[in-house]
């Protein structure tokens, strides 16, 4: 089959891999109908996630149709259309059970890189390095769902794969934002990063009752699509002084929750920025939290940070006494997908939350290499770009 | 040349050092950080003692052996029933010593191994003894007994070998038997 593949730093290209089969008994194989660029994918493609193979296949957030069913499969067949959650979660482990899908105890099958990297082992995620597990990505023709009944979810008549492919990992992340930021009526929110995953942080803030939702980038046509499709309001922190600006529209408290939705190649301005740049590029540390740093700084005391984007490992002049002395709420997660498509899939055929416009490329498979390079370096207005295999 | 060098690397317009240096310490860094983890694993084993199952808990203490644990979320009696351990732990025989408990907060029960001083076949004690055999056992009875089965990579891979990628084939190989279990 046709596959999208990791050649090398910044290299990728259209080749044939062998087809995937079903390797487990509660898997499926699905076709890919959709599959979409994820910002998260741009640090594989870098190099910045150092465990990449020649010949990987890149791509974590797809939709599509169930074409072979394993044997312990129960709620699913083929012909199914179906929307899939990036992660591989079990369904089953004492994490699965409290929510914490992504951090499953059973869905990688290499839990000893993140072991060691981070204590304990993350789940599995498709297309995402081989420290979450080298599963072959979605940027394919066909792709193995393991735990399918887990992680597949058919996609009511009433919602396009336009619609609910971004309920495989954009809509999760950006509605588990604002949940676990405890966002209700009368809370102001400031989302960092106006890309697919903070304007669905921005939409499930208003849902969830935020008073005012502001969301941040440097990018003017991003900033206005979240005005006009979110129904946000903006600010571009290459144009003003986000701090006073934030603080200012807040009566002087602060965003009472902070979602930062950037991860470790945030820019900046200043000389800050400068020095992220040098030590990420000589790698004296391995992630650059500018927009982390900034949140924490404006959040209200006593208020919440959620970050969201993609990190790896350490980062140089974290405020912890700002954590600290304004008793900051800190909380992340890769995201717990399962714990939320079912309801974004209702919310999505009530018409309460769309995603269509985030698909501003779409295109064949076979001109993958062009979408990630217009993707990568924000070419022609792309906020997310989309292969149909 | 350089232009093929730099569409190669899809950085249109930046310099020539940037794009090529840029891109070779991304890799050379990767691989490095790879290797260190693998190295870092494998050094930290020998020097804590970890291969051999003991290990040293503070200066100028005993060393003592360790258990290798996990909690599997269901009940006690059905993690050895009859005193039947899972497959992958029954494989390693009298080489191993096995304890269960039930976990608090009704996480399910704690399955704790490590391998027996005396006793078992000079060969399965050697297996045992080498920390790898016993994580694995446990990270694969404990998915069986959780989800029925043990979660395998895709097959065929796409994956190909080349030589800056030997460190990440090196710790995948061993992605159930390193790690800090």
């Amino acid at each position: 089959m046709k596959a999208l593949c990791w050649q090398g730093v910044n290299e990728v290209a259209v080749e044939r891999v062998p087809d995937p089969q079903l390797v487990n008994d509660q898997d499926v194989i699905v076709k890919v109908n959709r599959t979409v660029t994820c910002g998260s994918d741009l640090h594989l493609l870098a190099g910045y996630i150092p465990f990449m193979q020649a010949g990987d296949v890149l791509g974590h957030e797809f939709v599509g149709e169930v074409v072979e069913v394993g044997p312990q499969v129960r709620h699913h067949a083929v012909g199914d259309r179906v929307v899939v959650s990036s992660f591989v979660s079990c369904g089953r482990c004492w994490y699965c059970a409290q929510g914490l899908y992504s951090c499953c105890d059973n869905g990688n099958t290499n839990p000893a890189i993140t072991e060691l990297a981070w204590g304990y082992p993350s789940g599995g995620c498709y297309g995402y390095s081989h420290a979450l597990g080298g599963f072959a990505g979605s940027h394919a023709e066909y792709i193995r769902v393991p735990f399918a009944d887990v992680g597949a979810f058919r996609i009511p008549d009433g919602v396009s794969d336009e619609r609910a492919l971004f309920a495989s990992d954009s809509a999760p992340t950006g509605w588990m934002g604002a949940d676990l930021g405890g966002v209700g009526p009368g809370d102001v929110v400031a989302v960092w990063g106006a890309g697919a995953v903070g304007q669905m942080a921005a939409r499930a803030a208003m849902l969830l009752g935020a008073e005012r939702v502001i969301v941040i980038d440097r990018f003017g046509y991003r900033l206005e699509m979240t005005e006009r499709h979110i129904g946000a309001e903006t600010l571009n922190y290459e144009r003003t002084d986000i701090d006073a600006e934030l603080r200012e529209r807040t009566g002087g408290r602060g965003p009472d929750v902070c979602i930062e939705a950037v991860g470790m190649e945030a820019h900046g301005t200043g000389p800050q920025y400068l020095y992220d740049q040098v030590k990420h590029w000589t790698r004296l540390e391995t992630d650059r939290p500018t927009a982390v740093r900034e949140a924490i700084m404006c959040c209200r005391k006593g208020g919440t940070v959620v970050v969201l984007g993609v990190f790896l490992g350490f980062v140089d002049k974290f405020p912890l006494g700002a954590v600290m002395n304004k008793g900051l709420t800190l909380r992340s997660a890769q995201q717990h997908g399962q714990r939320y498509i079912p309801m974004l899939l209702e919310r999505m055929e009530r018409g309460e939350l769309t995603t269509e416009h985030l698909a501003t490329h779409v295109m064949p498979l076979d001109q993958g290499p062009r979408g990630y390079q217009i993707f990568q370096k924000k070419l022609d207005g792309c906020v997310r770009a989309v292969f149909l295999p | 040349m350089f232009r093929s060098i730099l569409a190669r690397y899809f950085v249109r317009g930046a310099t020539f050092r940037k794009v090529v240096l840029g891109a070779v310490a991304r890799v050379a860094t990767g691989a490095v950080v790879a290797a260190a983890v693998a190295a870092g694993a494998a050094a930290a084993r020998r020097f804590s003692g970890r291969r051999s199952g003991v290990w040293a808990i503070g200066p100028g203490r005993e060393p003592r052996r360790r258990w290798h644990t996990v909690t599997v979320y269901c009940p006690q009696d059905r993690v050895a029933p009859g005193g039947r351990l899972p497959e992958p732990l029954a494989r390693l025989g009298d080489a191993i010593e096995v304890r269960t408990r039930p976990a608090p907060g009704g996480r399910g029960t704690e399955l704790a191994v490590r391998p027996r001083e005396a006793g078992a076949p000079a060969r399965m004690a050697a297996k045992a003894h080498d920390g790898r055999a016993v994580r694995a056992a446990l990270r694969e009875a404990k998915q069986l007994l959780e989800t029925g089965e043990v979660l395998r990579p895709d097959r065929p891979p796409t994956s190909r070998s080349t030589l800056l990628n030997r460190p990440v084939r090196v710790a995948v190989r061993h992605g159930r038997e390193e790690g800090r279990l």
